[in-house]
């Protein structure tokens, strides 16, 4: 199609007269499918941000020239298929197990790019304690975090990360912290470890927010690739389906309810002043 | 041809490319894609300048964009 287009373009800047040669191709393609992502169209509702996720890892790890010695670790949870999404080494952990797994392809390999992407279900419920250790030993692994406050693939159920008062199959009258306790806010808990080198949160909202999102996992990969210690890039995302909501709608409601409790920005950043951890 | 090349099989519906289009370049087709969804269509491919607001929001990276060259802008701009 394009090179119909873009004779087509030509023949009538010949008609014109002034047009030279290499003008023929002047249309450039400035967004595409990273080269990382398969072709394999997403298993994930509409509207969800796992997808807008997965193409900025792949972006991340065609940016950095990874494509050929990256490992990425699958959760359980939504994105428990995700190995069929990118085009590098995939392994598949047990349920909150990545960080785990993560470790042991780092120090066996340690000139790998190691990654885990991992959901709240699988992060801050099963897997707290992995995560905490993984980040109290400073493990040369990047942690690709997914908060949508509620567990999507088995159908809505109350997680760890959901809000005061928001309504699952299992809270169906809202959360009450008397009986179920308060949300784990995961980037403030695991701040204060020493061997965590890079640790930041934001929502995947906007166009603004989603660059935003890209330098923060910059700095999260630089965190391992220059033996700093674990990084790792929380983003809240919607779950248009299990919250009922439309995709439109579930952005609002993150933008204005869901940062309240879990603030955005920068957390841990060793990067600057890398003191070994 | 127009500077966002939509894949309309791979769209699932969630307008977010519709409300993020800072031009209101595109509209939600009244077809159905091969998976059942009404995708979204470049309805007013003379607003669109390749901004890649919808490409950025489309969570199955179902949009691809095209800008013209600088050089190739100006020629138009001699010749319109």
């Amino acid at each position: 199609m394009t090179t119909a287009m873009n004779s087509q373009d030509g023949m009538k800047k010949q008609n014109g007269g002034s047009v030279a040669a290499e003008d023929l191709v002047d249309l450039k393609c400035v967004f595409e499918r990273p080269q990382s992502l398969s072709d394999k169209p997403f298993h994930y509702c509409p509207g969800c941000s796992h997808g807008t996720y997965h193409r900025l890892i792949a972006e991340m790890i065609d940016e950095f020239g990874f494509m050929d010695r990256t490992v990425g670790i699958c959760p359980v949870g939504c994105a428990v298929f995700a190995y069929e999404y990118f085009e590098t080494d995939m392994i598949e952990a047990s349920h909150g197990r990545a960080p785990a797994v993560a470790t042991g392809v780092k120090r066996a390999l340690p000139d790998r790019f190691v990654f885990t992407y991992q959901g709240d279900g699988d992060l801050a419920s099963i897997g707290m304690g992995e995560i905490i250790h993984a980040a109290a030993r400073g493990e040369r692994i990047t942690v690709f975090f997914v908060n949508n406050g509620i567990f999507g693939m088995t159908g809505g159920q109350m997680a760890p990360t959901s809000l005061i008062g928001q309504k699952t199959t299992t809270s169906v009258d809202g959360r009450d912290a008397r009986a179920t306790g308060h949300p784990i806010r995961v980037c403030e808990l695991l701040s204060n470890l020493e061997g965590v080198a890079y640790m930041a949160r934001v929502a995947l909202t906007s166009p603004k927010n989603i660059n935003t999102c890209r330098k923060y996992m910059r700095k999260a990969i630089r965190a391992q690739t220059e033996d700093v210690g674990l990084g790792l890039v929380e983003v809240l995302s919607p779950c248009p389906v299990q919250w009922g909501m439309s995709p439109g709608d579930a952005l609002h409601h993150i933008e204005e309810d869901v940062v309240k409790e879990f603030p955005p920005g920068e957390f841990v950043d060793k990067l600057a002043d890398p003191v070994k951890a | 041809m127009d500077l966002c090349q939509i894949h309309a099989d791979r769209c699932k519906g969630c307008e977010l490319c519709v409300q993020f289009c800072p031009k209101h370049a595109l509209e939600m087709s009244e077809e159905r894609n091969a998976a059942g969804y009404h995708p979204a269509v470049l309805a007013h491919p003379e607003l669109c300048n390749g901004c890649a607001m919808c490409a950025q929001m489309c969570p199955e990276t179902g949009i691809e964009i095209y800008r013209r060259q600088k050089r190739a802008r100006q020629d138009a701009a001699n010749q319109g």
